[in-house]
């Protein structure tokens, strides 16, 4: 079985040693610490693990570590530096966009994806985006509106 | 293989626990004792100021019975709480009371921060920690609100008081002239002050306060009534947080656990040689249970898959036979409620209508699968796992490991959800089990398929109604029959001169228990959609029928406010419905307003907009209250238009979200929420109540869309036949 031994995340070049078979998100889970991605269910089907690759938003639960060598992957834990919070994460927490929060680094991501793409979406484009995101909790409308007040915010929302 | 006997001793036997709470059934008692927790205090907090409230009532609020019930007077007091005010100023409450995204650390902190007059991120809260917190029966119930935040506003009161005594002393003024500002107690007329932290500095204050502390009334309410944002935000939209699958020790492990292949099946033999040969694995087997324990996840799961398991079950009834099965094996009722008679009522009823209502089993399905991170050092066993029973969970470890309760620590880290799922400690026992063989702490996450197939379901339910009504919109008789979801909710808020109200216990094919709002959904859906098909028996406006019958206020004020707010009454769009529905349940009311679109060339339903109105009494946090309405419309979305669970032979056969769909984006209508707040009564809680109103709305909504009158939750997993 193949090792893998480098990935780029957050841009660090970072050294591992996964099977190349393990998915991505248990490698950035259980090897590097960085547990800001989510299991929710390991089918690519709720959007908890979803992370960046080369700016596309990603499942990272069903993506092998394999097929992300050599690319630029982004993780939750990379949108806050020096202290400030990314456009999206005020707008997250102005909105109130969260109850038990579980789902939030994925939506935050796959947010940040969309307004990577499409600097001023309407909510019908939102809401069809961010479809593979499952939040139980119910705060839709919320993430929504936090969306579209940061594509106010930042024209674009992305750096 | 679904029911942990280990599991099962440590439930609560009380009839205040409403009956379909199965997973709570069959309890030992615990023996909670007070004085050792007096000697532990400082040494577990330090020196400063304890103040510690107890409650009155022992089998209640405790959940707890020694050995048969004991009258109120001669019960032994129990902690309810207490707070700490550390000698560097800092205010750290302890409660029994989790975090699960109902948000009850930023609305109890409220409570605290109000009373102490200091600001609420100054407050410090630790949840959930059997070996920090004060023993508390779960977070389940809507409770909090009503019976826990009033007691940690009256320990702050109590400190507040504390407080003033001791820079009176200290400064040798009468106490009159002295108040409490940010987090400091000030002379008023000379405006010397002194900070909390070095008042209680050198000292070792503990002060057990009774019932009898007054805390601010709710129109004088400055911090609580505000909408305080979600404490501790910030580490959810980073990711920082962790819930209890980001959970790492030292040298930790990871466990699976092979399943059995149907419910109810015992092992006949096992295989284990498979796993054995990958390299670091350790099986461990005990009767029924078989699990390994790797370096890594991915081990794991491979050398558990490796694992040859033969499982041997009894054929199992399936969701297609499921109503019919749960008459059938209904065990003698026991009546819940009953008046008059409902011979007499019928006779005096000018029309009659009897009809039958389903609603299928559901799965709270909580993103955050149940998990735990079990570790064993000197015989002490602590683990890390998202329940909303800590102590009940610390209990069944103790019994499933045969150890003394002090020797088990639960920790419960802000949960990623539960909806009254996870109230039992399977994923703790299971890992505890694993690292107790391994010797290592063992770090076990259910995958989503062992969490939609072997958690507890929303009991399913068959409900019957009969009734008698007059042509001028009385109803004369109300007779109702639930079988198997349970009797929340059953009891009626109509003005009915003939009722006669019965839970049937029945078997389940599945596991089931707790759910969100408990049977009250399936109880509404039955009554409103009943009360919606009698007024159209008798030509009335739904809303006016209601009301003809209902001298209730608190319901018809949310019933008016809703119908106001959502136009009832005005124009239609054609193929476009309305739908109303009411309710009450553990101490709020609710009222729902739903517009439904249909589609007839493809039969499918859209719904448009959702307009609950709601009252808790005196709101705590208005934007998290809107936001935990809102919350259960969505939630319930689900449980009226699409979701079920499927099974056969024992086997859920929609074990994953690729085949049991849940609410996403596109689901979700234009939701306005009208909240109304009575200042002048207590806050009950709110996680609960405002999920039953929209499943009958939008059911009475679709039949006033196109005729055709639907009695089964889910209502539209397909398109409709039109």
């Amino acid at each position: 079985m193949q090792r893998i031994t480098e990935l780029h995340v957050n841009g660090n070049k970072l050294r591992i040693d996964a099977a190349a078979d393990r998915s991505l998100l248990s490698v950035l889970r259980d090897d590097l610490d960085l547990t800001g991605s989510k299991y929710g269910c390991g089918e690519g089907q709720c959007g908890a693990c979803t992370v960046l690759i080369d700016g596309q938003a990603t499942r990272s639960c069903v993506t092998p570590v394999s097929s992300a060598v050599g690319k630029k992957i982004l993780t939750i834990e990379s949108l806050e530096r020096n202290g400030r919070l990314h456009p999206l994460q005020e707008a997250f927490l102005e909105a109130e966009a969260m109850q038990c929060g579980y789902c939030t680094p994925g939506m935050i991501m796959s947010g940040v994806a969309l307004l990577g793409k499409n600097s001023n979406p309407s909510e019908a484009e939102i809401v069809r985006s961010m479809e593979g995101n499952i939040c139980r909790c119910g705060t839709y409308p919320r993430i929504v509106a936090a969306i579209r007040k940061a594509s106010q915010a930042s024209k674009g929302g992305g750096r | 293989m679904n029911e942990d006997p280990g599991a099962r001793t440590h439930g609560i036997a009380d009839d205040s626990i409403e009956v379909e709470r199965y997973e709570l059934r069959d309890g030992a008692s615990y023996e909670f004792d007070l004085e050792l927790a007096r000697r532990d205090f400082f040494k577990l907090l330090g020196g400063g100021l304890v103040m510690v409230f107890t409650l009155k009532t022992f089998a209640q609020e405790s959940g707890r019975q020694g050995g048969g019930r004991r009258a109120p007077e001669t019960a032994p007091k129990e902690i309810g709480g207490w707070l700490h005010i550390a000698e560097d100023g800092s205010v750290t409450v302890y409660t029994g009371k989790v975090e699960f995204g109902q948000n009850i650390r930023t609305s109890l902190s409220q409570a605290v921060a109000e009373e102490l007059r200091v600001p609420v991120a100054s407050i410090r809260m630790t949840m959930g920690d059997t070996d920090l917190t004060p023993y508390d029966m779960g977070t389940f119930g809507s409770m909090t609100t009503p019976r826990m935040a009033p007691q940690l506003r009256k320990a702050a009161v109590a400190a507040r008081e504390a407080l003033i005594d001791l820079a009176a002393e200290s400064w040798k003024v009468d106490r009159a002239a002295l108040t409490v500002s940010d987090g400091k107690v000030v002379d008023s007329r000379t405006k010397k002050s002194i900070e909390f932290g070095k008042l209680t500095k050198g000292q070792k204050l503990l002060k057990v306060i009774a019932d009898n502390a007054v805390a601010t009334p709710a129109d004088k309410w400055k911090i609580a009534g505000t909408s305080v944002a979600k404490v501790d935000g910030r580490a959810f939209v980073t990711g920082k947080h962790r819930y209890t699958s980001d959970t790492k020790r030292q040298e930790m492990l990871f466990g699976k656990i092979v399943r059995p292949s149907a419910f109810n099946a015992s092992l006949v033999s096992a295989d284990t040689s498979g796993a054995e040969a990958f390299q670091g694995v350790k099986v461990v087997r005990d009767r029924d249970f078989i699990g390994v324990t790797a370096p890594d996840a991915h081990t794991a799961a491979n050398a558990a898959s490796a694992i040859k398991a033969e499982w041997k079950a009894e054929p199992q009834p399936s969701s297609r036979e499921l109503f019919d099965y749960l008459r059938k094996e209904s065990t003698p009722p026991r009546q819940n409620g009953g008046q008059g008679s409902i011979e007499d009522g019928l006779a005096k009823a000018d029309k009659k209508l009897q009809q039958t209502y389903t609603v299928a089993y559901i799965a709270h399905a909580p993103l955050e699968p149940r998990a735990a991170v079990a570790e064993w050092n000197n015989g002490k066993l602590t683990v890390w796992t998202g329940t909303q029973r800590p102590f009940g969970v610390r209990g069944e470890l103790a019994e499933a490991f045969r150890i003394p309760e002090e020797r088990v620590r639960v920790i419960v880290p802000d949960t990623g959800a539960g909806y009254g799922g996870k109230h039992t400690g399977d994923a703790a026992v299971e890992a505890a089990r694993l690292a107790q063989a391994a010797g290592k702490p063992v770090k076990l996450v259910w995958t989503r398929e062992e969490e939609f197939t072997w958690a507890y379901a929303r009991p399913a339910g068959v409900i019957d109604v009969s009734t008698g009504v007059r042509d001028d919109g009385t109803i004369t008789a109300w007779e109702f029959h639930n079988y198997n979801s349970g009797s929340s909710g059953i009891q009626t808020k109509y003005d009915i001169p003939n009722q006669k109200i019965v839970f049937h216990q029945t078997k389940s094919p599945l596991r089931q228990g707790s759910y969100r709002g408990l049977a009250a959904t399936a109880n509404h859906f039955a009554r409103e959609v009943h009360m919606d098909e009698l007024a159209h028996l008798v030509k009335m406006d739904p809303l006016e029928f209601r009301l003809k019958n209902l001298k209730d206020d608190r319901l018809r004020a949310v019933l008016n406010a809703a119908a106001k707010a959502f136009g009832w009454g005005k124009a239609k769009t054609a193929d476009h419905g309305f739908g109303i529905a009411g309710g009450f349940e553990k101490g709020s009311y609710v009222a729902t307003c739903a517009e439904v679109s249909v589609d007839r060339p493809s039969g499918k339903v859209k719904i448009i907009r959702a307009v609950t109105s709601f009252e808790c009494g005196a709101i705590v946090n208005p934007d998290q209250l809107k936001n935990q309405v809102e919350g259960s419309m969505v939630m319930a979305i689900g449980g009226a238009m699409f979701e079920a669970m499927d099974f056969a032979d024992g086997k859920l056969l929609n074990g994953r979200f690729s085949r049991y769909r849940v609410p996403r984006f596109s689901d979700v209508p234009i939701i306005e929420t009208v909240l109304l707040d009575r200042k002048d009564l207590p806050s009950a809680g709110a996680g609960e109540t405002p999920i039953v109103g929209l499943a009958p709305a939008v059911g009475n909504a679709i039949f006033d869309a196109t005729g055709i009158r639907l009695r089964g939750l889910p209502m539209a997993p397909g398109p409709l036949k039109l």
